[in-house]
C-alpha cells in the first residue's frame, strides 16, 4: 500500500498548528507585492505525525540493523550525541551573536579543532566545510592559492587515481584543473612507474584516498608522496576512509598536505538520509594562512581567575568564505562528544575493530565470490558480485536479492576499476554475530544464484515496492507531486 | 560502549582470520609511523560527557536568555514541537542517500514532497534536494548559469544588497572558472536604492543576475522590470529568497525569476550557532538538466505500484567525475526533511501567518523606534521583517548596552560597509511580543543618553 503524498491527504481549512492572534496594531500590508493564493496543504498535526511515521517506516536504517555502504561509514550513531546537539546553550544561540556571548561554543569549535590536529597530525583545521565534497573543493582552492602565491602559474593538472571518488575529478574540474587519471598497479596501489611519468612541473597536485576505495592501505604511499613532492606539487588526503587510521598512522606523519574529515562516516554524525554532513580540513604548516575564514582562535590567554578569550580570526592569505557562518555547528557539537568519549584508546580501538570486522567478511566471503586483490584489507574490502558460470546474475542483483534478507546492499558498480563490484565496508559497531548473518546471507545468495538465479533477478520481494522503472522516472520527469495550474 | 566484541569474540574472528593479533592487520602502514601516540584527553563515560558538554553549552547567551532582534540571514523562529520529534526517528536520520529506492521510500517520498513545497513556495516548476545553505545555493546559481551559456557569458551582475556571506562565497566557488567577472553593482547600499538600477549594467557578457527578495535589508521591490531587461539581454536572473516572507509576498516565478534561491533555516531549523542549514534551489523546467545535485522523480515498480527514485543521476559526479559542473554529493538531506514538516505543519493558513506576524510586529517595531530621538528609520520602501534603523553613536556600543538589558541586538551594518557605520539592521519575528518590542524601545532610548 503506497502512502498518500501530503498535497493527496490535505483537506481544506486544516491547520497542523495555530498562532498567537498579533499583539501589536496591524499595519498595511503592500497590496501590490501580495501572493494570490499559497498553494501549501492543508493537515493537522495528527496527519503530518502519521504521514511521516509511515514514511519512516519504509526506510532502511543503521538502528535497524547493518548498513555496509563501502566508503561511507554507516556506523552506529550514539543517542548522546543527539542530546547534546540539542541542548538549548548551543542550539539556541545566534551565529552573528557578540563572541563574548558565545564563548562555549568557540571553545568546543577550538577543542575540536585541536582534537582534529592530533588526530590527523596536521597544523590547522578548519572546521567550515559541509561535507566531504565542499572540503575537497578547499583542499584544491588552497592548492591553487599555494602555487599562485609563489608565482608558480604553470601548475594546471591534478593526478587522480582511477579507483577515486567521483567527487575528486569533480572537484578539480570545478576549480578550473585538467584532470589526469593515474593507474593502479596489479596490487591496488597507484603504479608508481606511471605516476612518474605524468609528475611534472605542470602538477599542481595528487588527490590520494589512502585507504583506497578497494580497502587497501597504499604500500608506496611515502614513494608516492615523495614523487609528487618532487614535482613541486601538493597531496591531498581524501579523508573518506579515515575510520581505518585513528591511532594507527596520521596522514599528516605520512607527508599529506591538505585532508578532509568527513564528520558524518569517521566521528559519528548520523547521514540524516543523505546529510547534513561536515568536512573540516586539515593542512601542514605550509598551507596555515590559506585556510578559509573564519577560524576560531584564543584571542586572549586564560590566567588564574579568567579562561581563555575565544573569537573568529582570518587568515591573512585566506581563499576566503565557502559557506555562510561557520560550518555545520550541530555536526560539530556530536563529533566532539564522540571524540571525548573514545579518547585515544578508544579511538585506535574504533580503527582497529573496524579493519578486524572487514577482515573477518572477507575472510568468510573470500572462497564464494572472488577478491581482485588478494590482500589483507583495512576497514572496507571489494568483491565481484559474478561468476562465470551464471553470467546473467550482476552484482545488482545480489544487491537486492540482499534486501530480502533484510540487509541494506553494499555500495555497487564501484570503484570502476573492479568488474562487478561489490564494496563492503561493516564498520566496527557491528557485532560477530551480525556478521555472521550477514555473510550467511551473502553465502545463501551465491548458492541462490547458481540454483533459482530468477529469485536475483526478480528480488526484491519483500519491500515496500519492488525494482522501479528507472527510465520512466527520468523520461517522464515528475518531479512534484502536485502544482497549482497556471495560466499557460 | 560501540563496539560490541568480547575477548573470546575477537580471539575467535582472529583465529578465522589467520593473523595472531589485531595489529598484524597493519602491515602494510610504515613502521615508523604505525600506532602513534595521540595526545588527546582519556576517553569518559557518556554521563561524563554530557556534564561536560553542558558547561561549554551553558556558558553561552542563547535566544532564550536574550530577547533577540538579530536577524541577517538566520531568524528565530518557532518550531513546532512534531518537527523535532519526528526527525528523531532513527528510521530518518540514520539512514543515507537513498541509493537503494526499495528499501528507501520513506526518505525519497519526504524529498519528492519537500521539492514539490520549495516549488510551490517560489512560483518555480521544480526544486532540487538541496543544497548546504543559502549561500552556496547562491553560488550554484552562479555555476549553472555560467555552464548553461557554455561559459560565453562570463560575467554576473550581483547586486549589493545580496547577503555578504553570499557573495563571497558566490565569488569563492566561481574564482576557478576562466575569464569569469563578478561585479557587484547597483545598490551601492546608497539608500533607498532600487534594483531597477542594476539594468544599465547587465549586457550582452552577463550571465546572470543576482538579487535577493526581501533583500538584505529587509527591502521588497518588484523585481518583473529586472526581470524583463535581464531577458532583454539573453541573461538569467537569480532570486535569493526568504521562505517566510513567500507565504505573503508574490512569488520570484510570476516576477519572472529564473532561479530562486535561498536559506530553508526559517522553516523549522534551530539557529544551531549557524548549522546545518538548509540551501534550497528552484528553477524552470528547461534548466533541470542543468540543477546540480540530487533529483527525485515518481515511477513505478513492476507491478505498478508507485514509487520515487533518484533521477537524472547522469549530470552528478559518481557518474561524470570531471565533467560534471558541481561536486556535490551529501547534501543536507534531514533539514529537507525538516522543511517539510515543518511546512506540512503550518500549511496554508499557519505560514500566512507566521508571515503576517513577522510583518506586522516588525513594522510597529519600526514605528516605535523611530519616533525615538537621535534614532532613525532609514527603510523608506516597503519592507518585511527587517528594517534599517540609523542610531546615534556606533552600534557596537549600542549592541554592548542591549546586552546588559537582556536584549540581543540587530546587525552592525558598519561591518560590511562603512557607509553605514551607525547603522543596525533590526529583526522582528513572531517570537517578539509587543512587550518586548516595547522594552526594546525603551533601552534603546537610554542608550541614546547614556
Amino acid at each position: 500500500m503506497s502512502e498518500p503524498t501530503i498535497y493527496e491527504l490535505s483537506s481544506a481549512g486544516r491547520t497542523g498548528v495555530r498562532f498567537p492572534e498579533a499583539d501589536v496594531p496591524l499595519s498595511a500590508l503592500p497590496s501590490a507585492f501580495l501572493r494570490p493564493d499559497l498553494p501549501m496543504p492543508e493537515l493537522s498535526e495528527v496527519d503530518v505525525v502519521r504521514h511521516f511515521t509511515h514514511l519512516s517506516s519504509m526506510n532502511y536504517c543503521i538502528d535497524g540493523g547493518l548498513y555496509p555502504l563501502g566508503s561511507c561509514t554507516m556506523k552506529y550513531n550514539p543517542k548522546v550525541n543527539e542530546e547534546t546537539a540539542r541542548m538549548p546553550g548551543f542550539a539556541l544561540t545566534h551565529p552573528l551573536q557578540p563572541e563574548e556571548t558565545v564563548q562555549g561554543n568557540l571553545a568546543l569549535m577550538y577543542d575540536l579543532q585541536e582534537h582534529l590536529k592530533e588526530i590527523a597530525g596536521f597544523a590547522a583545521v578548519t572546521l567550515e566545510p559541509a561535507a566531504g565534497a565542499q572540503g575537497e573543493f578547499v583542499g584544491v582552492m588552497i592548492i591553487l592559492a599555494y602555487h599562485r602565491s609563489r608565482n608558480d602559474t604553470k601548475r594546471t593538472k591534478i593526478l587522480i587515481p582511477d579507483s577515486a571518488h567521483g567527487t575528486n575529478p569533480a572537484t578539480s574540474a570545478m576549480s578550473g584543473y585538467e584532470v589526469v587519471p593515474v593507474p593502479s598497479d596489479a596490487r591496488g596501489n597507484v603504479d608508481v612507474v606511471k605516476l612518474r611519468e605524468v609528475c611534472d612541473d605542470a602538477v599542481a597536485g595528487l588527490m590520494l584516498t589512502n585507504p583506497n576505495t578497494l580497502g587497501l592501505f597504499d604500500e608506496n604511499v611515502l614513494e608516492v608522496i615523495k614523487i609528487v613532492h618532487e614535482a613541486g606539487g601538493l597531496v591531498y588526503g581524501d579523508g573518506a576512509n579515515l575510520n581505518a587510521l585513528l591511532g594507527i598512522v596520521r596522514p599528516g606523519d605520512l607527508g599529506f598536505d591538505i585532508m578532509h574529515f568527513n564528520l558524518h562516516k569517521t566521528f559519528s554524525t548520523p547521514h540524516g538520509g543523505g546529510g547534513p554532513g561536515s568536512g573540516p580540513v586539515g593542512v601542514a604548516p605550509h598551507l596555515v594562512d590559506f585556510l578559509p575564514t573564519p577560524l576560531v582562535a584564543i584571542i586572549e590567554n586564560s590566567t588564574d581567575e579568567m579562561p581563555p578569550l575565544y573569537g573568529f580570526v582570518k587568515p591573512p592569505k585566506t581563499i576566503g568564505r565557502v559557506k555562510s557562518f561557520f560550518g555545520q555547528f550541530g555536526m560539530l557539537v556530536r563529533a566532539y562528544t564522540y571524540i571525548r568519549m573514545h579518547g585515544p584508546e578508544g579511538l585506535r580501538k574504533v580503527s582497529e575493530y573496524a579493519v578486524l570486522n572487514a577482515n573477518y567478511l572477507l575472510s568468510k566471503l573470500e572462497k564464494t565470490y572472488t577478491l581482485p586483490y588478494k590482500r589483507t584489507c583495512m576497514h572496507e574490502f571489494v568483491v565481484e558480485g559474478c561468476w562465470v558460470d551464471v553470467p546473467d546474475v550482476h552484482a545488482l542483483d545480489i544487491a537486492k536479492r540482499l534486501m530480502d534478507y533484510k540487509f541494506h546492499p553494499p555500495t555497487n558498480y564501484f570503484p570502476l576499476i573492479v568488474h562487478e563490484a561489490l564494496m563492503i565496508e561493516p564498520t566496527e559497531t557491528e557485532s560477530k554475530q551480525s556478521l555472521d548473518a550477514f555473510a550467511d546471507a551473502l553465502l545463501a545468495i551465491a548458492k541462490e544464484a547458481h540454483t533459482e538465479p530468477q529469485l536475483l533477478k526478480d528480488a526484491p520481494h519483500n519491500t515496500p515496492v519492488g525494482r522501479l522503472d528507472e527510465i520512466k522516472a527520468a523520461k517522464e520527469l515528475v518531479l512534484c507531486c502536485w502544482q497549482p495550474d497556471t495560466d499557460q | 560502549m560501540f563496539i560490541p566484541h568480547t575477548p573470546s569474540e575477537t580471539e575467535e574472528m582472529l583465529k578465522t582470520i589467520g593473523v595472531k593479533s589485531i595489529a598484524d592487520l597493519f602491515a602494510d602502514v610504515p613502521q615508523k609511523y604505525r600506532f602513534p601516540k595521540l595526545n588527546l584527553p582519556t576517553g569518559i563515560t557518556e554521563m561524563e560527557v554530557v556534564g561536560e558538554l553542558n558547561e561549554y553549552a551553558s556558558s553561552n547567551e542563547t535566544v532564550n536568555d536574550l530577547l533577540c532582534f538579530l536577524g541577517a540571514g538566520a531568524y528565530h523562529h518557532y518550531i513546532p514541537a512534531a518537527v523535532d520529534s519526528l526527525l528523531r526517528r532513527g528510521e530518518f536520520y540514520t539512514a543515507y542517500t537513498p541509493y537503494q529506492p526499495e528499501i528507501s521510500q520513506g526518505t525519497l517520498q519526504a524529498i519528492f514532497e519537500f521539492q514539490t513545497l520549495i516549488a510551490n513556495l517560489t512560483g518555480m516548476d521544480v526544486s532540487n534536494a538541496s543544497h548546504y545553505d543559502g549561500a552556496t545555493a547562491t553560488a550554484e546559481a552562479g555555476v549553472m548559469a555560467y555552464h548553461n551559456f557554455r561559459g560565453k557569458r562570463p560575467k554576473i551582475v550581483l547586486s549589493s544588497a545580496v547577503h555578504p556571506h553570499y557573495r563571497e562565497v558566490l565569488c569563492s566557488y566561481l574564482c576557478g572558472y576562466e575569464n569569469i567577472t563578478i561585479e557587484t553593482h547597483g545598490e551601492k547600499f546608497d539608500l533607498p536604492g532600487n534594483p531597477d538600477s542594476l539594468v544599465e549594467t547587465i549586457d550582452s557578457e552577463t550571465a546572470l543576475v543576482v538579487v535577493q527578495y526581501p533583500d538584505f535589508f529587509g527591502r521588497i521591490f518588484d523585481l518583473t522590470t529586472l526581470a524583463q531587461k535581464t531577458h532583454e539581454q539573453g541573461a538569467l536572473l537569480a532570486v535569493v529568497a526568504n521562505p517566510i516572507a513567500l507565504g505573503l509576498l508574490k512569488t520570484p516565478g510570476e516576477m519572472g525569476a529564473d532561479i530562486v534561491v535561498g536559506e530553508g533555516q526559517p522553516l523549522g531549523i534551530p539557529l544551531s550557532f549557524g548549522g546545518p542549514y538548509l540551501g534550497f534551489f528552484a528553477t524552470k523546467k528547461e534548466f533541470v538538466r542543468k540543477i546540480s545535485g540530487r533529483l527525485i522523480g515518481e515511477t513505478v515498480d513492476a507491478t505498478g505500484r508507485r514509487g520515487y527514485v533518484l533521477t537524472l543521476t547522469a549530470r552528478e559526479q559518481h557518474i561524470r567525475r570531471d565533467k560534471a559542473t558541481s561536486n556535490i554529493c551529501t547534501n543536507q538531506g534531514l533539514l529537507a526533511l525538516a522543511a517539510t514538516i515543518y511546512l506540512s505543519l503550518v500549511g496554508k493558513s499557519g505560514l500566512k501567518q507566521v508571515a503576517s506576524l513577522c510583518y506586522h510586529k516588525a513594522h510597529f517595531a519600526a514605528n516605535l523606534l523611530n519616533a525615538i530621538p537621535g534614532f532613525s528609520v532609514e527603510t523608506k520602501t516597503p519592507f518585511f521583517h527587517e528594517f534599517i534603523l540609523k542610531c546615534p553613536r556606533p552600534v557596537q556600543e549600542i549592541n554592548e548596552l542591549l546586552l546588559d538589558q537582556g536584549i540581543l541586538g540587530g546587525y552592525d551594518l558598519g561591518k560590511d560597509c562603512p557607509e553605514l557605520t551607525n547603522h543596525m539592521l533590526v529583526a522582528v519575528t513572531e517570537m517578539n511580543s509587543k512587550e518586548e518590542i516595547e522594552y526594546f524601545a525603551k533601552v534603546l532610548q537610554e542608550a541614546a543618553n547614556v
